[in-house]
């Protein structure tokens, strides 16, 4: 997925000689052919969170979109006000590419995990957040970044996550994308979690019910008006996500199931990482697992709740 | 106060404008805009190239206030050269004013950046002169950074950035009036050997009196110092400089529900009509 990423960003420059790329301290060769082909777009300033956004800001004020990669972690916590005020409160075209979403650096440890990344930049007005599933997925969504208007982040899995989305999805910036109808329940994913609510979908489907999915590849803006017509229809709703469970997919979901004025609640659960740092290194699947991040825990879950 | 240099009516002037837009308001750094009245002046007459009437000019020279909290110098030039009516001035800081406590881009013609948390600017400068390079105009970017601001580690990433990039394009200019917040400069984090500092990291460095106006327009008329290099200039000044008992004191960084007995004793200490 990020090979496909940065590869794309290559791509869309070679097109538009307003596409620019910034990048920290990455690792060596990266967009080597980018920098070959278009020297005087491509900057790689150091370990300098602050500056990059910041400059980034500036060019994006004259007129620029500038595609901007380090870590996840990073790109979110360090410069955190920069991107408030330099990128959002200006409304920039200036793309934030974080690499390892989640607990993909999990034998990194803690300071290498963005497990509250999304959280972060949903509360930013004008920010936009994209997490999508897979590389495919991802082939889709860079050229609807080009010419949108105001900042996003990009949230990067692990790469070489196997290809889950369908192969006629039509990918637009604030649309869920369906994946399956249901009458039973309705699990509502992001990013590579769209795995699992498949696997999910399939095992309950064998023992007879019928277990709806929306993918939501956009996190902010909410498609709300999915989420509400394909809750409409079910009894139970589960979000699920490898983020943490304060301020992700689930609670943006909460939020909007808890203002719905459905005359019957819907059951409602969150899977995610609870509110703690992983203890654990390992790897990002025996992470996931210890944190029930599961197809098993979604179907002991949606069993629970219909 | 150790600066001496004394101010002519156009500096007194745009100081009674200043006070006026404080008055009107009730509140503003209105010190920290004292210190660089001389620093925008200069600028806006004499430097920049810009036309009030197309803030957007593709060919205008870029300036940046970093120090945001600095704005009424701001504000007072960008008023008087037309950037937006002058009426603006008198609604600093209300509900239905573009003017706020600190600048915004998106509101107030003839800013370039949102300011005001500070360490901000140069790094945006320095997009805006990869931008002048890349697109082969000659217009210039000037960052007007705050001496307390240069705490900011950002600000230093920013430096080492321009001069990579030999930024000669982009000018630095430090209001180094030696008062923060809390105390002085040299008391909270001192910046000395300031200038070494600003050359160290590769900018062509001058000093001046930021204050005296014949010397500030001799030395932005040397612009750019070294070809290859970014500029920086520390102007030495005074926080609070042209209202004498508003001078040095630190309580004036930040004032507001001032009674109006003491708003007369700044118009009467700046000796205009």
């Amino acid at each position: 997925m990020r090979k496909t990423c940065l590869e794309m960003v290559y791509e869309l420059a070679k097109k538009d000689n307003n596409i620019f790329f910034i990048g920290s301290d990455l690792g060596t060769g990266t967009l080597g052919e980018f920098k070959r082909d278009m020297p005087d777009r491509f900057f790689m300033e150091g370990i300098s969170e602050a500056n990059v956004v910041g400059m980034a800001a500036g060019l994006a004020l004259e007129g620029k979109t500038v595609y901007v990669n380090t870590i996840a972690s990073f790109i979110t916590r360090r410069c955190f006000e920069q991107v408030v005020v330099d990128l959002c409160l200006h409304n920039v075209n200036v793309r934030l590419i974080g690499n390892g979403g989640g607990m993909v650096y999990a034998p990194l440890g803690p300071t290498h995990e963005a497990i509250e990344d999304i959280a972060i930049m949903r509360s930013v007005p004008n920010m936009t957040i994209l997490a999508p599933a897979d590389a495919e997925e991802m082939r889709l969504l860079m050229p609807a970044t080009v010419n949108h208007k105001g900042p996003i982040y990009i949230r990067l899995a692990k790469g070489y996550d196997p290809v889950v989305t369908p192969e006629d999805e039509d990918f637009q910036i604030g649309k869920a994308v369906p994946i399956r109808e249901g009458k039973d329940a309705l699990i509502i994913s992001t990013g590579i979690c769209l795995r699992l609510a498949k696997e999910a979908a399939d095992k309950l489907a064998d023992e007879g019910k019928e277990v709806a999915i929306l993918h939501m590849p956009t996190v902010k803006p909410l498609d709300k008006e999915a989420i509400l017509s394909y809750a409409e229809k079910v009894s139970a709703v589960v979000a699920i996500e490898e983020h943490s469970v304060i301020g992700g997919l689930g609670s943006a979901v909460a939020e909007v199931i808890a203002e719905a004025d459905f005359s019957t609640p819907r059951r409602f659960r969150r899977i995610g990482i609870p509110d703690m740092f992983p203890a654990e290194y390992g790897s990002q699947a025996s992470q996931m697992e210890t944190f029930q991040i599961s197809t098993g825990n979604l179907i002991k879950t949606i069993k629970e709740l219909t | 106060m150790m600066d001496k240099t004394v101010l002519d009516k156009r500096s007194k002037e745009l100081r009674k404008t200043i006070v006026k837009i404080f008055e009107l308001a009730g509140r503003g750094h209105l010190a920290s805009a004292l210190s660089l009245v001389e620093i925008v002046r200069v600028l806006y007459d004499h430097v920049l190239k810009y036309d009030p009437s197309r803030p957007k000019w593709i060919e205008r020279d870029r300036c940046i206030l970093s120090k945001g909290h600095g704005c009424l110098a701001l504000y007072a030039l960008l008023g008087e050269k037309g950037f937006f009516p002058e009426e603006e001035l008198w609604k600093f800081c209300h509900q239905e004013g573009i003017l706020g406590g600190h600048p915004e881009q998106t509101k107030v013609p003839g800013v370039e950046a949102s300011t005001g948390s500070l360490g901000h600017g140069l790094s945006i400068g320095i997009g805006f002169a990869l931008n002048g390079k890349y697109e082969k105009k000659d217009y210039r970017t000037f960052v007007i950074l705050g001496d307390g601001e240069c705490n900011e580690g950002s600000i230093w990433e920013g430096a080492m950035s321009a001069s990579k990039h030999k930024l000669d394009n982009l000018v630095v200019l430090v209001d180094y009036n030696k008062q923060q917040s809390y105390n002085t400069t040299f008391e909270v984090q001192d910046l000395e050997p300031f200038a070494e500092k600003w050359k160290s990291f590769g900018f062509a460095t001058e000093e001046v009196d930021g204050h005296d106006v014949e010397q500030l327009k001799s030395v932005l008329g040397r612009l750019p110092f070294e070809k290859g290099k970014p500029s920086a200039i520390i102007c030495h000044t005074v926080k609070g400089k042209g209202i004498e008992f508003v001078e040095g004191d630190l309580k004036w960084h930040h004032k507001s529900n001032l009674k109006d007995d003491e708003i007369q004793k700044l118009y009467d200490a700046l000796g205009v009509d």
